[in-house]
């Protein structure tokens, strides 16, 4: 095959037996690979009502047809499993160097079953598969963790690991690759640390083909070209990284601030890309084959907060940034780094601790449940203390390692919880953004950016401007966007390559890499199937329409300053038009025909 | 006119494109293992440094091969290597000190730099003009403007 190596490793943890098998020509084209593969092999393989952290569930790492090549950022591979923080299909995408170095061993991806008795890690180099003991490293942070592994396998090993929060399970661990890049959302690193499986660690030295190379050549500067040219893909993300979006989202009065209380946040700059750029940033850096480069090498020299690693992208500037109410950038990049180190999705986190620091500030939790901490909005030793606690696994800690969900509902008031089906949502307010407030909750892991990123169109104009506070043409917007999102995960692309090339670019890339003639409209209707299967998935696993929706916050209590004051989502004035467009039932179940249009009837159980 | 492959590893953001590029272009696939020019990456401190053939003048891997077939080139202001004359000895691997030479047996060739011909593809797919196609004696211009800056920045402040 070209593009997909077309084989793939299936390992039993529970007997330690490796099992190298095919992947059909015909199931590739369908799934593509990474995320549209992995669902499909969760579909067929396991049972939607299983326990999360039981052994029943898989865990399978896959990469897409395009790793491996230069495509322009095509490093991705996704983590697919069932997710423990809200028990969802869970697709979490991360960069850097393991898709492509997993293709390079021979492997388009690895599910993992079972439970192994002992914690051991997985080493891979080329035909060698080995599950190896890891009792030396329970217990190690993600740079100790990599660092000895690469000790005691190869230097240039590239290594997926899970830090302590994952051991732990931290119903919110992510798994970590090259320190700083993650699989950070849905949890899957608890599922990780459930199978007793520290690290995934994988040395490859052979090839990725494509049919004819210089036809390829041609395909990735013709795309490369109108990526360097965007004015986001190409010097917006390298000078100042995703935080650069700190102060647009503040303009438009779209920046969620102290749990969502208000949607503006007077000193947002003092967090901003810019700001990130003056203080702390080192150089930009680039997953593999990647030509934006978003990446922030950073470093804090204040004594308090000192550090180095990578990091704030936005999502993590703005959780323990505005959202918590603070300012502080060297307190919010050594949250990340904590992170990082211990493993955790640093949107849940920061989420869960603004979330936490709204009941404190309404008096429904109080010092006594905090461990004495005052955990007052914009306080940043006060965030930084209860971050440490969740990471180490101490008192209130406990708590927050659920997500703010089960915290909030522990204390009998879910309301101040800021997610969509138990997932906290990111840095984009749907009163004043009406098209991702829909994204948000239909999307198939919950209150998630990257499943439909409308924000491109409704506040960077990209690829053209839309009005963000005019629901009309939502729905449509929504369905393309998560469409094409769903087959670009699936490809191994990047989502930030989609400002600058768009469906017929990916189409034409994919076509090139794997000599199968793949068309834009075949390309998005792959992206419909994947996420047509999520939601079939979902729907097994007892999820339902009142599933789809916001935090009542969102629709009730407008925005209190700024330039969306006054404003609310109106999210009933979408969702049944967009189970109508998506050929969905009144109770947001496929139809027949829309299944047997996409070909699923077969992946359905 | 003498060109180098100059390399700024302070702009480097560790991508690994020169390597796709660099395999691609000799070996038709996507390998970086074969790849000539290769990338050393410290990921916590956010430090990458591309290593390759310098070039050298007096080369210690042409000095060391037995049948010649490793040799000047002149004309192209690179270390050439002729696969007739080449017996696998691997010598160079041994005697070059910038760890740039290397031999395959599968393939019976030399893993090693030859500029692409005077267009090199590493050059061409860098996104962050960390590697450079210079006229030699250009090749610190850029070092000293960056340093010329500063200096300027720094005596307008004091003045």
């Amino acid at each position: 095959m070209y593009g997909w190596i077309g084989r793939y490793l299936r390992i039993d943890l529970n007997s330690g037996t490796v099992r190298k098998e095919i992947i059909t020509a015909e199931l590739a084209r369908k799934y593509l690979g990474g995320r549209g593969l992995g669902t499909y092999f969760m579909m067929t393989e396991v049972d939607p009502k299983v326990d999360p952290l039981s052994p029943q569930n898989k865990l399978i790492f896959a990469a897409g047809p395009l790793s491996g090549t230069n495509a322009p950022s095509a490093s991705h591979f996704d983590v697919v499993s069932k997710g423990p923080l809200n028990g969802t299909i869970a697709a979490s995408s991360s960069g850097g160097l393991f898709g492509p170095m997993l293709k390079y061993a021979g492997y388009d991806m690895i599910i993992l079953e079972g439970k192994s008795k002992n914690p051991v890690y997985l080493w891979i180099c080329d035909d060698v598969v080995e599950i190896r003991d890891a009792a030396e490293l329970w217990g190690k942070t993600v740079p100790e963790t990599t660092e000895a592994i690469r000790s005691a396998t190869d230097e240039d090993a590239s290594v997926a690991c899970i830090g302590p929060a994952g051991e732990r399970q931290v119903l919110f661990a992510n798994i970590m690759n090259e320190c700083g890049r993650a699989a950070g959302r849905s949890g899957v690193g608890a599922v990780m640390g459930s199978k007793n499986l520290k690290a995934v660690a994988v040395r490859g030295t052979g090839a990725v083909r494509v049919p004819d190379i210089k036809a390829f050549r041609d395909a990735v500067v013709r795309a490369s070209n109108k990526i360097k040219a965007n004015s986001v893909g190409g010097a917006g993300l390298r000078n100042y990284g995703t935080d650069v979006l700190v102060n647009i989202l503040n303009t438009v009065g779209g920046l969620p601030t102290r749990n969502f209380t208000d949607g503006y946040f007077p000193t947002a700059d003092k967090v901003g890309g810019e700001s990130l750029a003056r203080q702390v940033l080192i150089r930009p850096r680039g997953c593999f084959s990647c030509i934006i480069s978003c990446g922030r090498a950073s470093k804090v020299t204040n004594p308090k907060y000192e550090g180095h690693g990578e990091g704030p992208e936005y999502e993590t500037a703005w959780a323990f940034g505005p959202d918590c109410g603070i300012d502080n950038l060297d307190a919010i990049t050594k949250a990340n780094y904590i992170c990082n180190d211990y493993g955790m999705d640093t949107i849940t986190m920061g989420s869960s601790v603004a979330c936490a620091m709204n009941l404190f500030a309404n008096g429904v939790i109080t010092a006594k449940d905090t461990d004495g901490i005052a955990l007052n909005f914009g306080d940043e030793d006060a965030m930084l203390s209860v971050v440490r606690k969740t990471a180490e696994g101490e008192g209130f800690g406990k708590k927050l390692a659920l997500g703010s969900y089960r915290m909030a509902e522990s204390y009998g008031h879910p309301e101040y919880s800021m997610t969509c089906k138990k997932q906290e949502m990111p840095a984009y307010d749907p009163r004043a953004i009406q098209g991702i407030g829909l994204n948000f909750a239909t999307g198939n892991r919950g209150g998630c950016h990257v499943r439909g990123y409308t924000i491109s169109p409704e506040v960077l104009g990209q690829p053209v401007k839309l009005d963000p506070r005019v629901t009309e043409g939502k729905p449509a917007l929504d369905i393309t966007f998560q469409d094409l999102t769903a087959a670009l995960d699936s490809s191994g692309m990047c989502l930030f390559a989609t400002f600058g090339i768009g469906a017929e670019d990916i189409a034409e890339l994919l076509s090139a890499a794997t000599g199968v003639a793949f068309t834009t409209e075949e390309f998005m209707k792959t992206g419909a199937r994947i996420w047509n299967l999520e939601r079939l998935f979902n729907l097994k696993a007892g999820f339902t329409t009142a599933d789809d929706k916001l935090p009542e916050r969102l629709t009730k209590d407008p925005i209190l300053t700024g330039p969306s004051k006054g404003l609310v989502n109106r999210i009933g004035e979408m969702l049944p038009e967009y189970y109508k467009l998506r050929g969905w039932d009144a109770a947001g179940v496929p139809t027949k025909n829309t299944l047997a249009d996409l070909g699923l009837q077969e992946g359905n159980r | 006119m003498t060109k180098m492959l100059m390399i700024y590893p302070d702009r480097c953001t560790g991508c690994q494109n020169c390597t796709l590029a660099c395999s691609a272009f000799h070996d038709g696939e996507f390998r970086p293992h074969t790849s000539r020019i290769q990338v050393t990456t410290w990921e916590m401190e956010g430090f990458s440094m591309p290593t390759t053939c310098q070039q050298c003048e007096d080369a210690p891997c042409v000095a060391v091969c037995p049948t010649g077939a490793m040799h000047d080139d002149p004309m192209m202001n690179r270390v050439a290597w002729d696969q007739v004359k080449c017996i696998g000895c691997r010598m160079c691997t041994l005697a070059c000190p910038f760890g740039a030479v290397s031999f395959e047996t599968a393939s019976h060739r030399i893993l090693k730099c030859d500029l692409c011909d005077g267009k090199p593809e590493c050059v061409a797919f860098c996104p962050a003009k960390a590697l450079d196609y210079v006229e030699e004696t250009d090749a610190a211009r850029d070092r000293k403007k960056v340093v010329a800056v500063e200096f300027k920045k720094t005596f307008e402040e004091v003045n």
